[in-house]
């Protein structure tokens, strides 16, 4: 219970954050591969900074989560798919101006048109799903 | 509270989003990532289906994914209906329209399959795959800004 309460609360202040810091923003995202402005770096840099603090506190400290569970962490494998998957992705991101977490940021404040974002991002889930078995890995 | 209206600060908004990894791990015991979101959803939509990256997703035991951006888009509504004094504009004028509405779902396919392809996106990768020392998520990460990089100074200039 307290599991789900918690994801459920920190999505609203991520998705709060989303929106606030404009990383949502197709204008963000575009200046930034346009190295229009310093903003979105400094944000992701330092996003990648607390995160990494933070994560290798609970990991050394050995920290239990607040139900007394072991935090998980995972260890992603290096594949074809961290290359191809990765540069397909990023041509998406520069198109859609969003990640998957800005696609439902959109949603929340009322783009209608993120829609169409929203479901070629599930189409694009079954489409992977579909062709894993015959894609390189 | 004036400041609040406003775009936050690089410093504070890069801050709050890593926070989110040791917050999810403390409390739901989770490592970070949106993208996932997108398997889990498949699954759900096609309970019978025979794929096997559905079929074996136990999208049961990572509710907390589908809690966590279902809490996006609610944060996303309160922040633009309490947190901003002008409405919010984050798509471009252009893509409203028919064509916007395709390339919106073309970018939007490349987005879920090429995330789903690498096992991540920025969240997965590049915030926690990093957070976590893990080599791939770099590797991930540079080819993330490959294919934007492609696509806004390679690709787009050829329909401009």
């Amino acid at each position: 219970m307290i599991r789900n309460v918690s994801a459920l609360v920190l999505g609203v202040l991520f998705g709060v954050v989303l929106v606030k810091s404009e990383v949502a923003s197709w204008f963000r995202i575009d200046t930034m591969f346009r190295f229009g402005e310093a903003r979105m770096y400094l944000i992701i840099c330092s996003a990648i900074g607390v995160a990494l603090v933070g994560a290798q506190l609970v990991k050394r400290l050995g920290l239990k989560t607040v139900d007394g569970g072991k935090p998980e962490f995972k260890n992603k494998p290096f594949t074809k798919g961290t290359v191809i998957g990765a540069t397909l992705f990023g041509i998406g991101w520069a198109i859609i101006g969003a990640c998957p977490g800005p696609i439902y940021a959109q949603l929340g404040i009322g783009e209608g048109y993120a829609l169409a974002s929203f479901a070629g991002a599930f189409a694009g889930a079954y489409l992977y799903a579909w062709l894993k078995p015959r894609l390189p890995h | 509270m004036d400041w609040l209206a406003q775009p936050w600060p690089w410093w504070l908004s890069g801050a709050l989003l890593g926070l989110t990894v040791p917050a999810l791990l403390l409390l739901v015991g989770k490592p970070f990532g949106v993208s996932s979101s997108f398997r889990h959803l498949c699954s759900i939509c096609a309970p019978g289906s025979k794929l096997d990256y559905l079929k074996t997703n136990n999208w049961r035991g990572e509710a907390w994914n589908l809690l966590f951006v279902a809490g996006i888009v609610l944060g996303a509504f309160l922040a633009s209906r309490f947190l901003s004094r002008e409405p919010i504009v984050f798509l471009p004028e252009s893509y409203h329209s028919w064509t916007g509405i395709g390339l919106l779902f073309g970018g939007g396919v490349l987005v879920g399959f090429g995330t789903r392809y690498a096992d991540g996106c920025t969240s997965g990768h590049t915030v926690m795959g990093l957070a976590n020392l893990n080599w791939p998520s770099l590797v991930a990460t540079v080819f993330f800004f490959v294919g934007g990089l492609l696509l806004v100074w390679g690709i787009r200039p050829l329909f401009e």
